[in-house]
């Protein structure tokens, strides 16, 4: 995986929970999946998904949040 | 929410319904430390932890918790990143919580007891080091909990309430003192309280001479419990690896059954546990492909089948594999069945 292609599948990533924020709660496997299949072309594996979602984390653009199991959200739910 | 920064765990949130009522515990937040295997603390380390629970949570710990970790109790989400770094500084990481590994626990092993048959120490802080990602990043079905004990004593009750459960057993015989069961003859009746009650009726005491037949010996503990003098493991020592316990508090617990009967763990030690990785991970990657939703290990393996499930992670089946004896005496063999099917095309 190159620089680009990680940058790429955070802002995929970022996007997509934006996108279903309030409708649906992504787990982190859903999310690699996601981007598995996405990216199918470009040859990125499962670990290449979590790499790029690790920096998401790290750098707080998503968070983790609990409810009867994890998923990844937006930092604002942090006030919530 | 409650948690700290690139963790998706550690951090147990607890917010009150009334929290008008009770504005002190509006939030009681856990955190959860990694604890030293075996829980050996210097007690100046512990007076710095005491100092940090002090001024950032409610001052109570839980040593330790169910999980095996440190708990550290009622802090708010306000306090939560600055007690992590204090206690990051001093050594201490997060350990586990939500759906992904829990921090692996061990008993005290061969730290203080002699009938550790391997280091349990040693392979639980292996594991945690290689798993932190599976630890802090919580990507499975649901939890997944590792403990390794270092005899069929189980003094942490592994096989009852973890995934995957490291249980110390030997091979050779249990190793005899003559003498010593002469001086152990004088004090209680050996016939009565350790012969008769071999599970598998495989000891014999007569004439003064204590005898085993070790293939029928089931690993129990209980004669070497009763005489540890006089009686010691067989010298050739492993584990055994079961999969699928789970202890929930409100329904349905079960026992794992046995994966790998004789699992070489000083052989694999000297090679940093490269088998037992390969198979943690082949074993997360079925739960991950084919696991549901707060499904754990165990129940999935029931649900497809013992069958299926070994077949995906490369483990031939063995008559060790079972959960209970089993009661129809109807087997189907699929290798046998496809010659046929093709016999009958041919014919047909
Ligand atoms: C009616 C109220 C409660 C019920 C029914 C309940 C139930 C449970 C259960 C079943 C577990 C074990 C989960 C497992 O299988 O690992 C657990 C663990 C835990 N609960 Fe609660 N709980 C309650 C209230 C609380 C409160 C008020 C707090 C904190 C203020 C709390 C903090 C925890 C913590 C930190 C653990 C982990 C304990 C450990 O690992 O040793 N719980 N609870
Ligand atoms: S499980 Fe066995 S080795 Fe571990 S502390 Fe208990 S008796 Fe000792
Ligand atoms: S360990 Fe248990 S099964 Fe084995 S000889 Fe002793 S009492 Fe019998």
């Amino acid at each position: 995986m190159t620089d680009e292609q990680k940058q790429k599948i955070k802002e995929f990533v970022v996007n997509l929970v934006k996108e279903y924020h309030g409708k649906k709660r992504f787990k982190p496997q859903d999310l690699e999946k996601e981007v598995e299949q996405n990216f199918q072309s470009e040859n990125i594996t499962r670990k290449d998904a979590k790499a790029a979602i690790k920096e998401l984390t790290d750098n707080g653009e998503l968070i983790y949040g609990y409810a009867g199991g994890s998923f990844l959200t937006l930092p604002e739910d942090q006030t919530q | 929410m409650a948690g700290v920064r690139g963790y998706g765990g550690g951090i147990v949130g607890r917010f009150s319904d009334e929290p008008d009522e009770y504005p002190g515990v509006k939030e009681y937040h856990t955190a959860r430390l990694n604890q030293i295997e075996g829980f050996f603390y210097t007690s100046d380390v512990l007076r710095k932890l005491a100092d940090i629970c002090d001024e950032h949570a409610g001052g109570l710990f839980n040593f330790h918790g169910s999980t095996g970790d440190i708990q550290i109790l009622g802090f708010k989400q306000e306090e939560a990143e600055e007690l992590f770094q204090k206690c990051t500084h001093l050594g201490f990481d997060l350990g586990g919580s939500g759906s992904a590994l829990r921090t692996p626990s061990c008993c005290v092993g061969p730290a203080r007891c002699e009938w550790a048959t391997y280091d349990t120490l040693h392979i639980t802080d292996n594991l945690t080091r290689e798993f932190q990602n599976e630890m802090h990043r919580p990507t499975f079905n649901y939890k997944f909990k590792i403990k390794c004990a270092g005899c069929p004593n189980d003094c942490i009750a592994s096989g009852a309430r973890s995934d995957l459960s490291i249980v110390g057993v030997w091979k050779a015989n249990i190793r005899i003192d003559q003498k010593e069961v002469a001086e152990y003859a004088k004090k209680f009746d050996i016939k009565k309280y350790v012969v008769d009650k071999c599970p598998t009726h495989c000891m014999d005491y007569t004439d003064g001479k204590l005898t085993i037949d070790d293939s029928n010996c089931v690993k129990c503990m209980h004669c070497i419990n009763s005489m540890p003098k006089a009686l010691r493991p067989g010298l050739e020592k492993g584990a055994q690896i079961r999969i699928g316990a789970k202890v929930p508090m409100v329904q349905d617990p079960r026992l794992g059954f046995i994966l790998i009967p004789f699992y070489d763990v000083n052989k694999d030690k000297e090679e940093d546990y490269a088998f037992l990785k390969d198979l943690i991970q082949k074993i997360w990657d079925f739960w991950d492909e084919y696991g549901t939703n707060r499904e754990r290990v165990g129940e999935l393996i029931q649900r497809v089948g013992v069958g299926n499930f070994l077949e995906a992670i490369g483990l031939d089946p063995l008559p060790e594999m079972v959960e209970y004896p089993r009661a129809n005496p109807f087997i189907k063999f699929e290798e046998y069945l496809v010659p046929d099917d093709e016999e009958e095309g041919k014919e047909g």
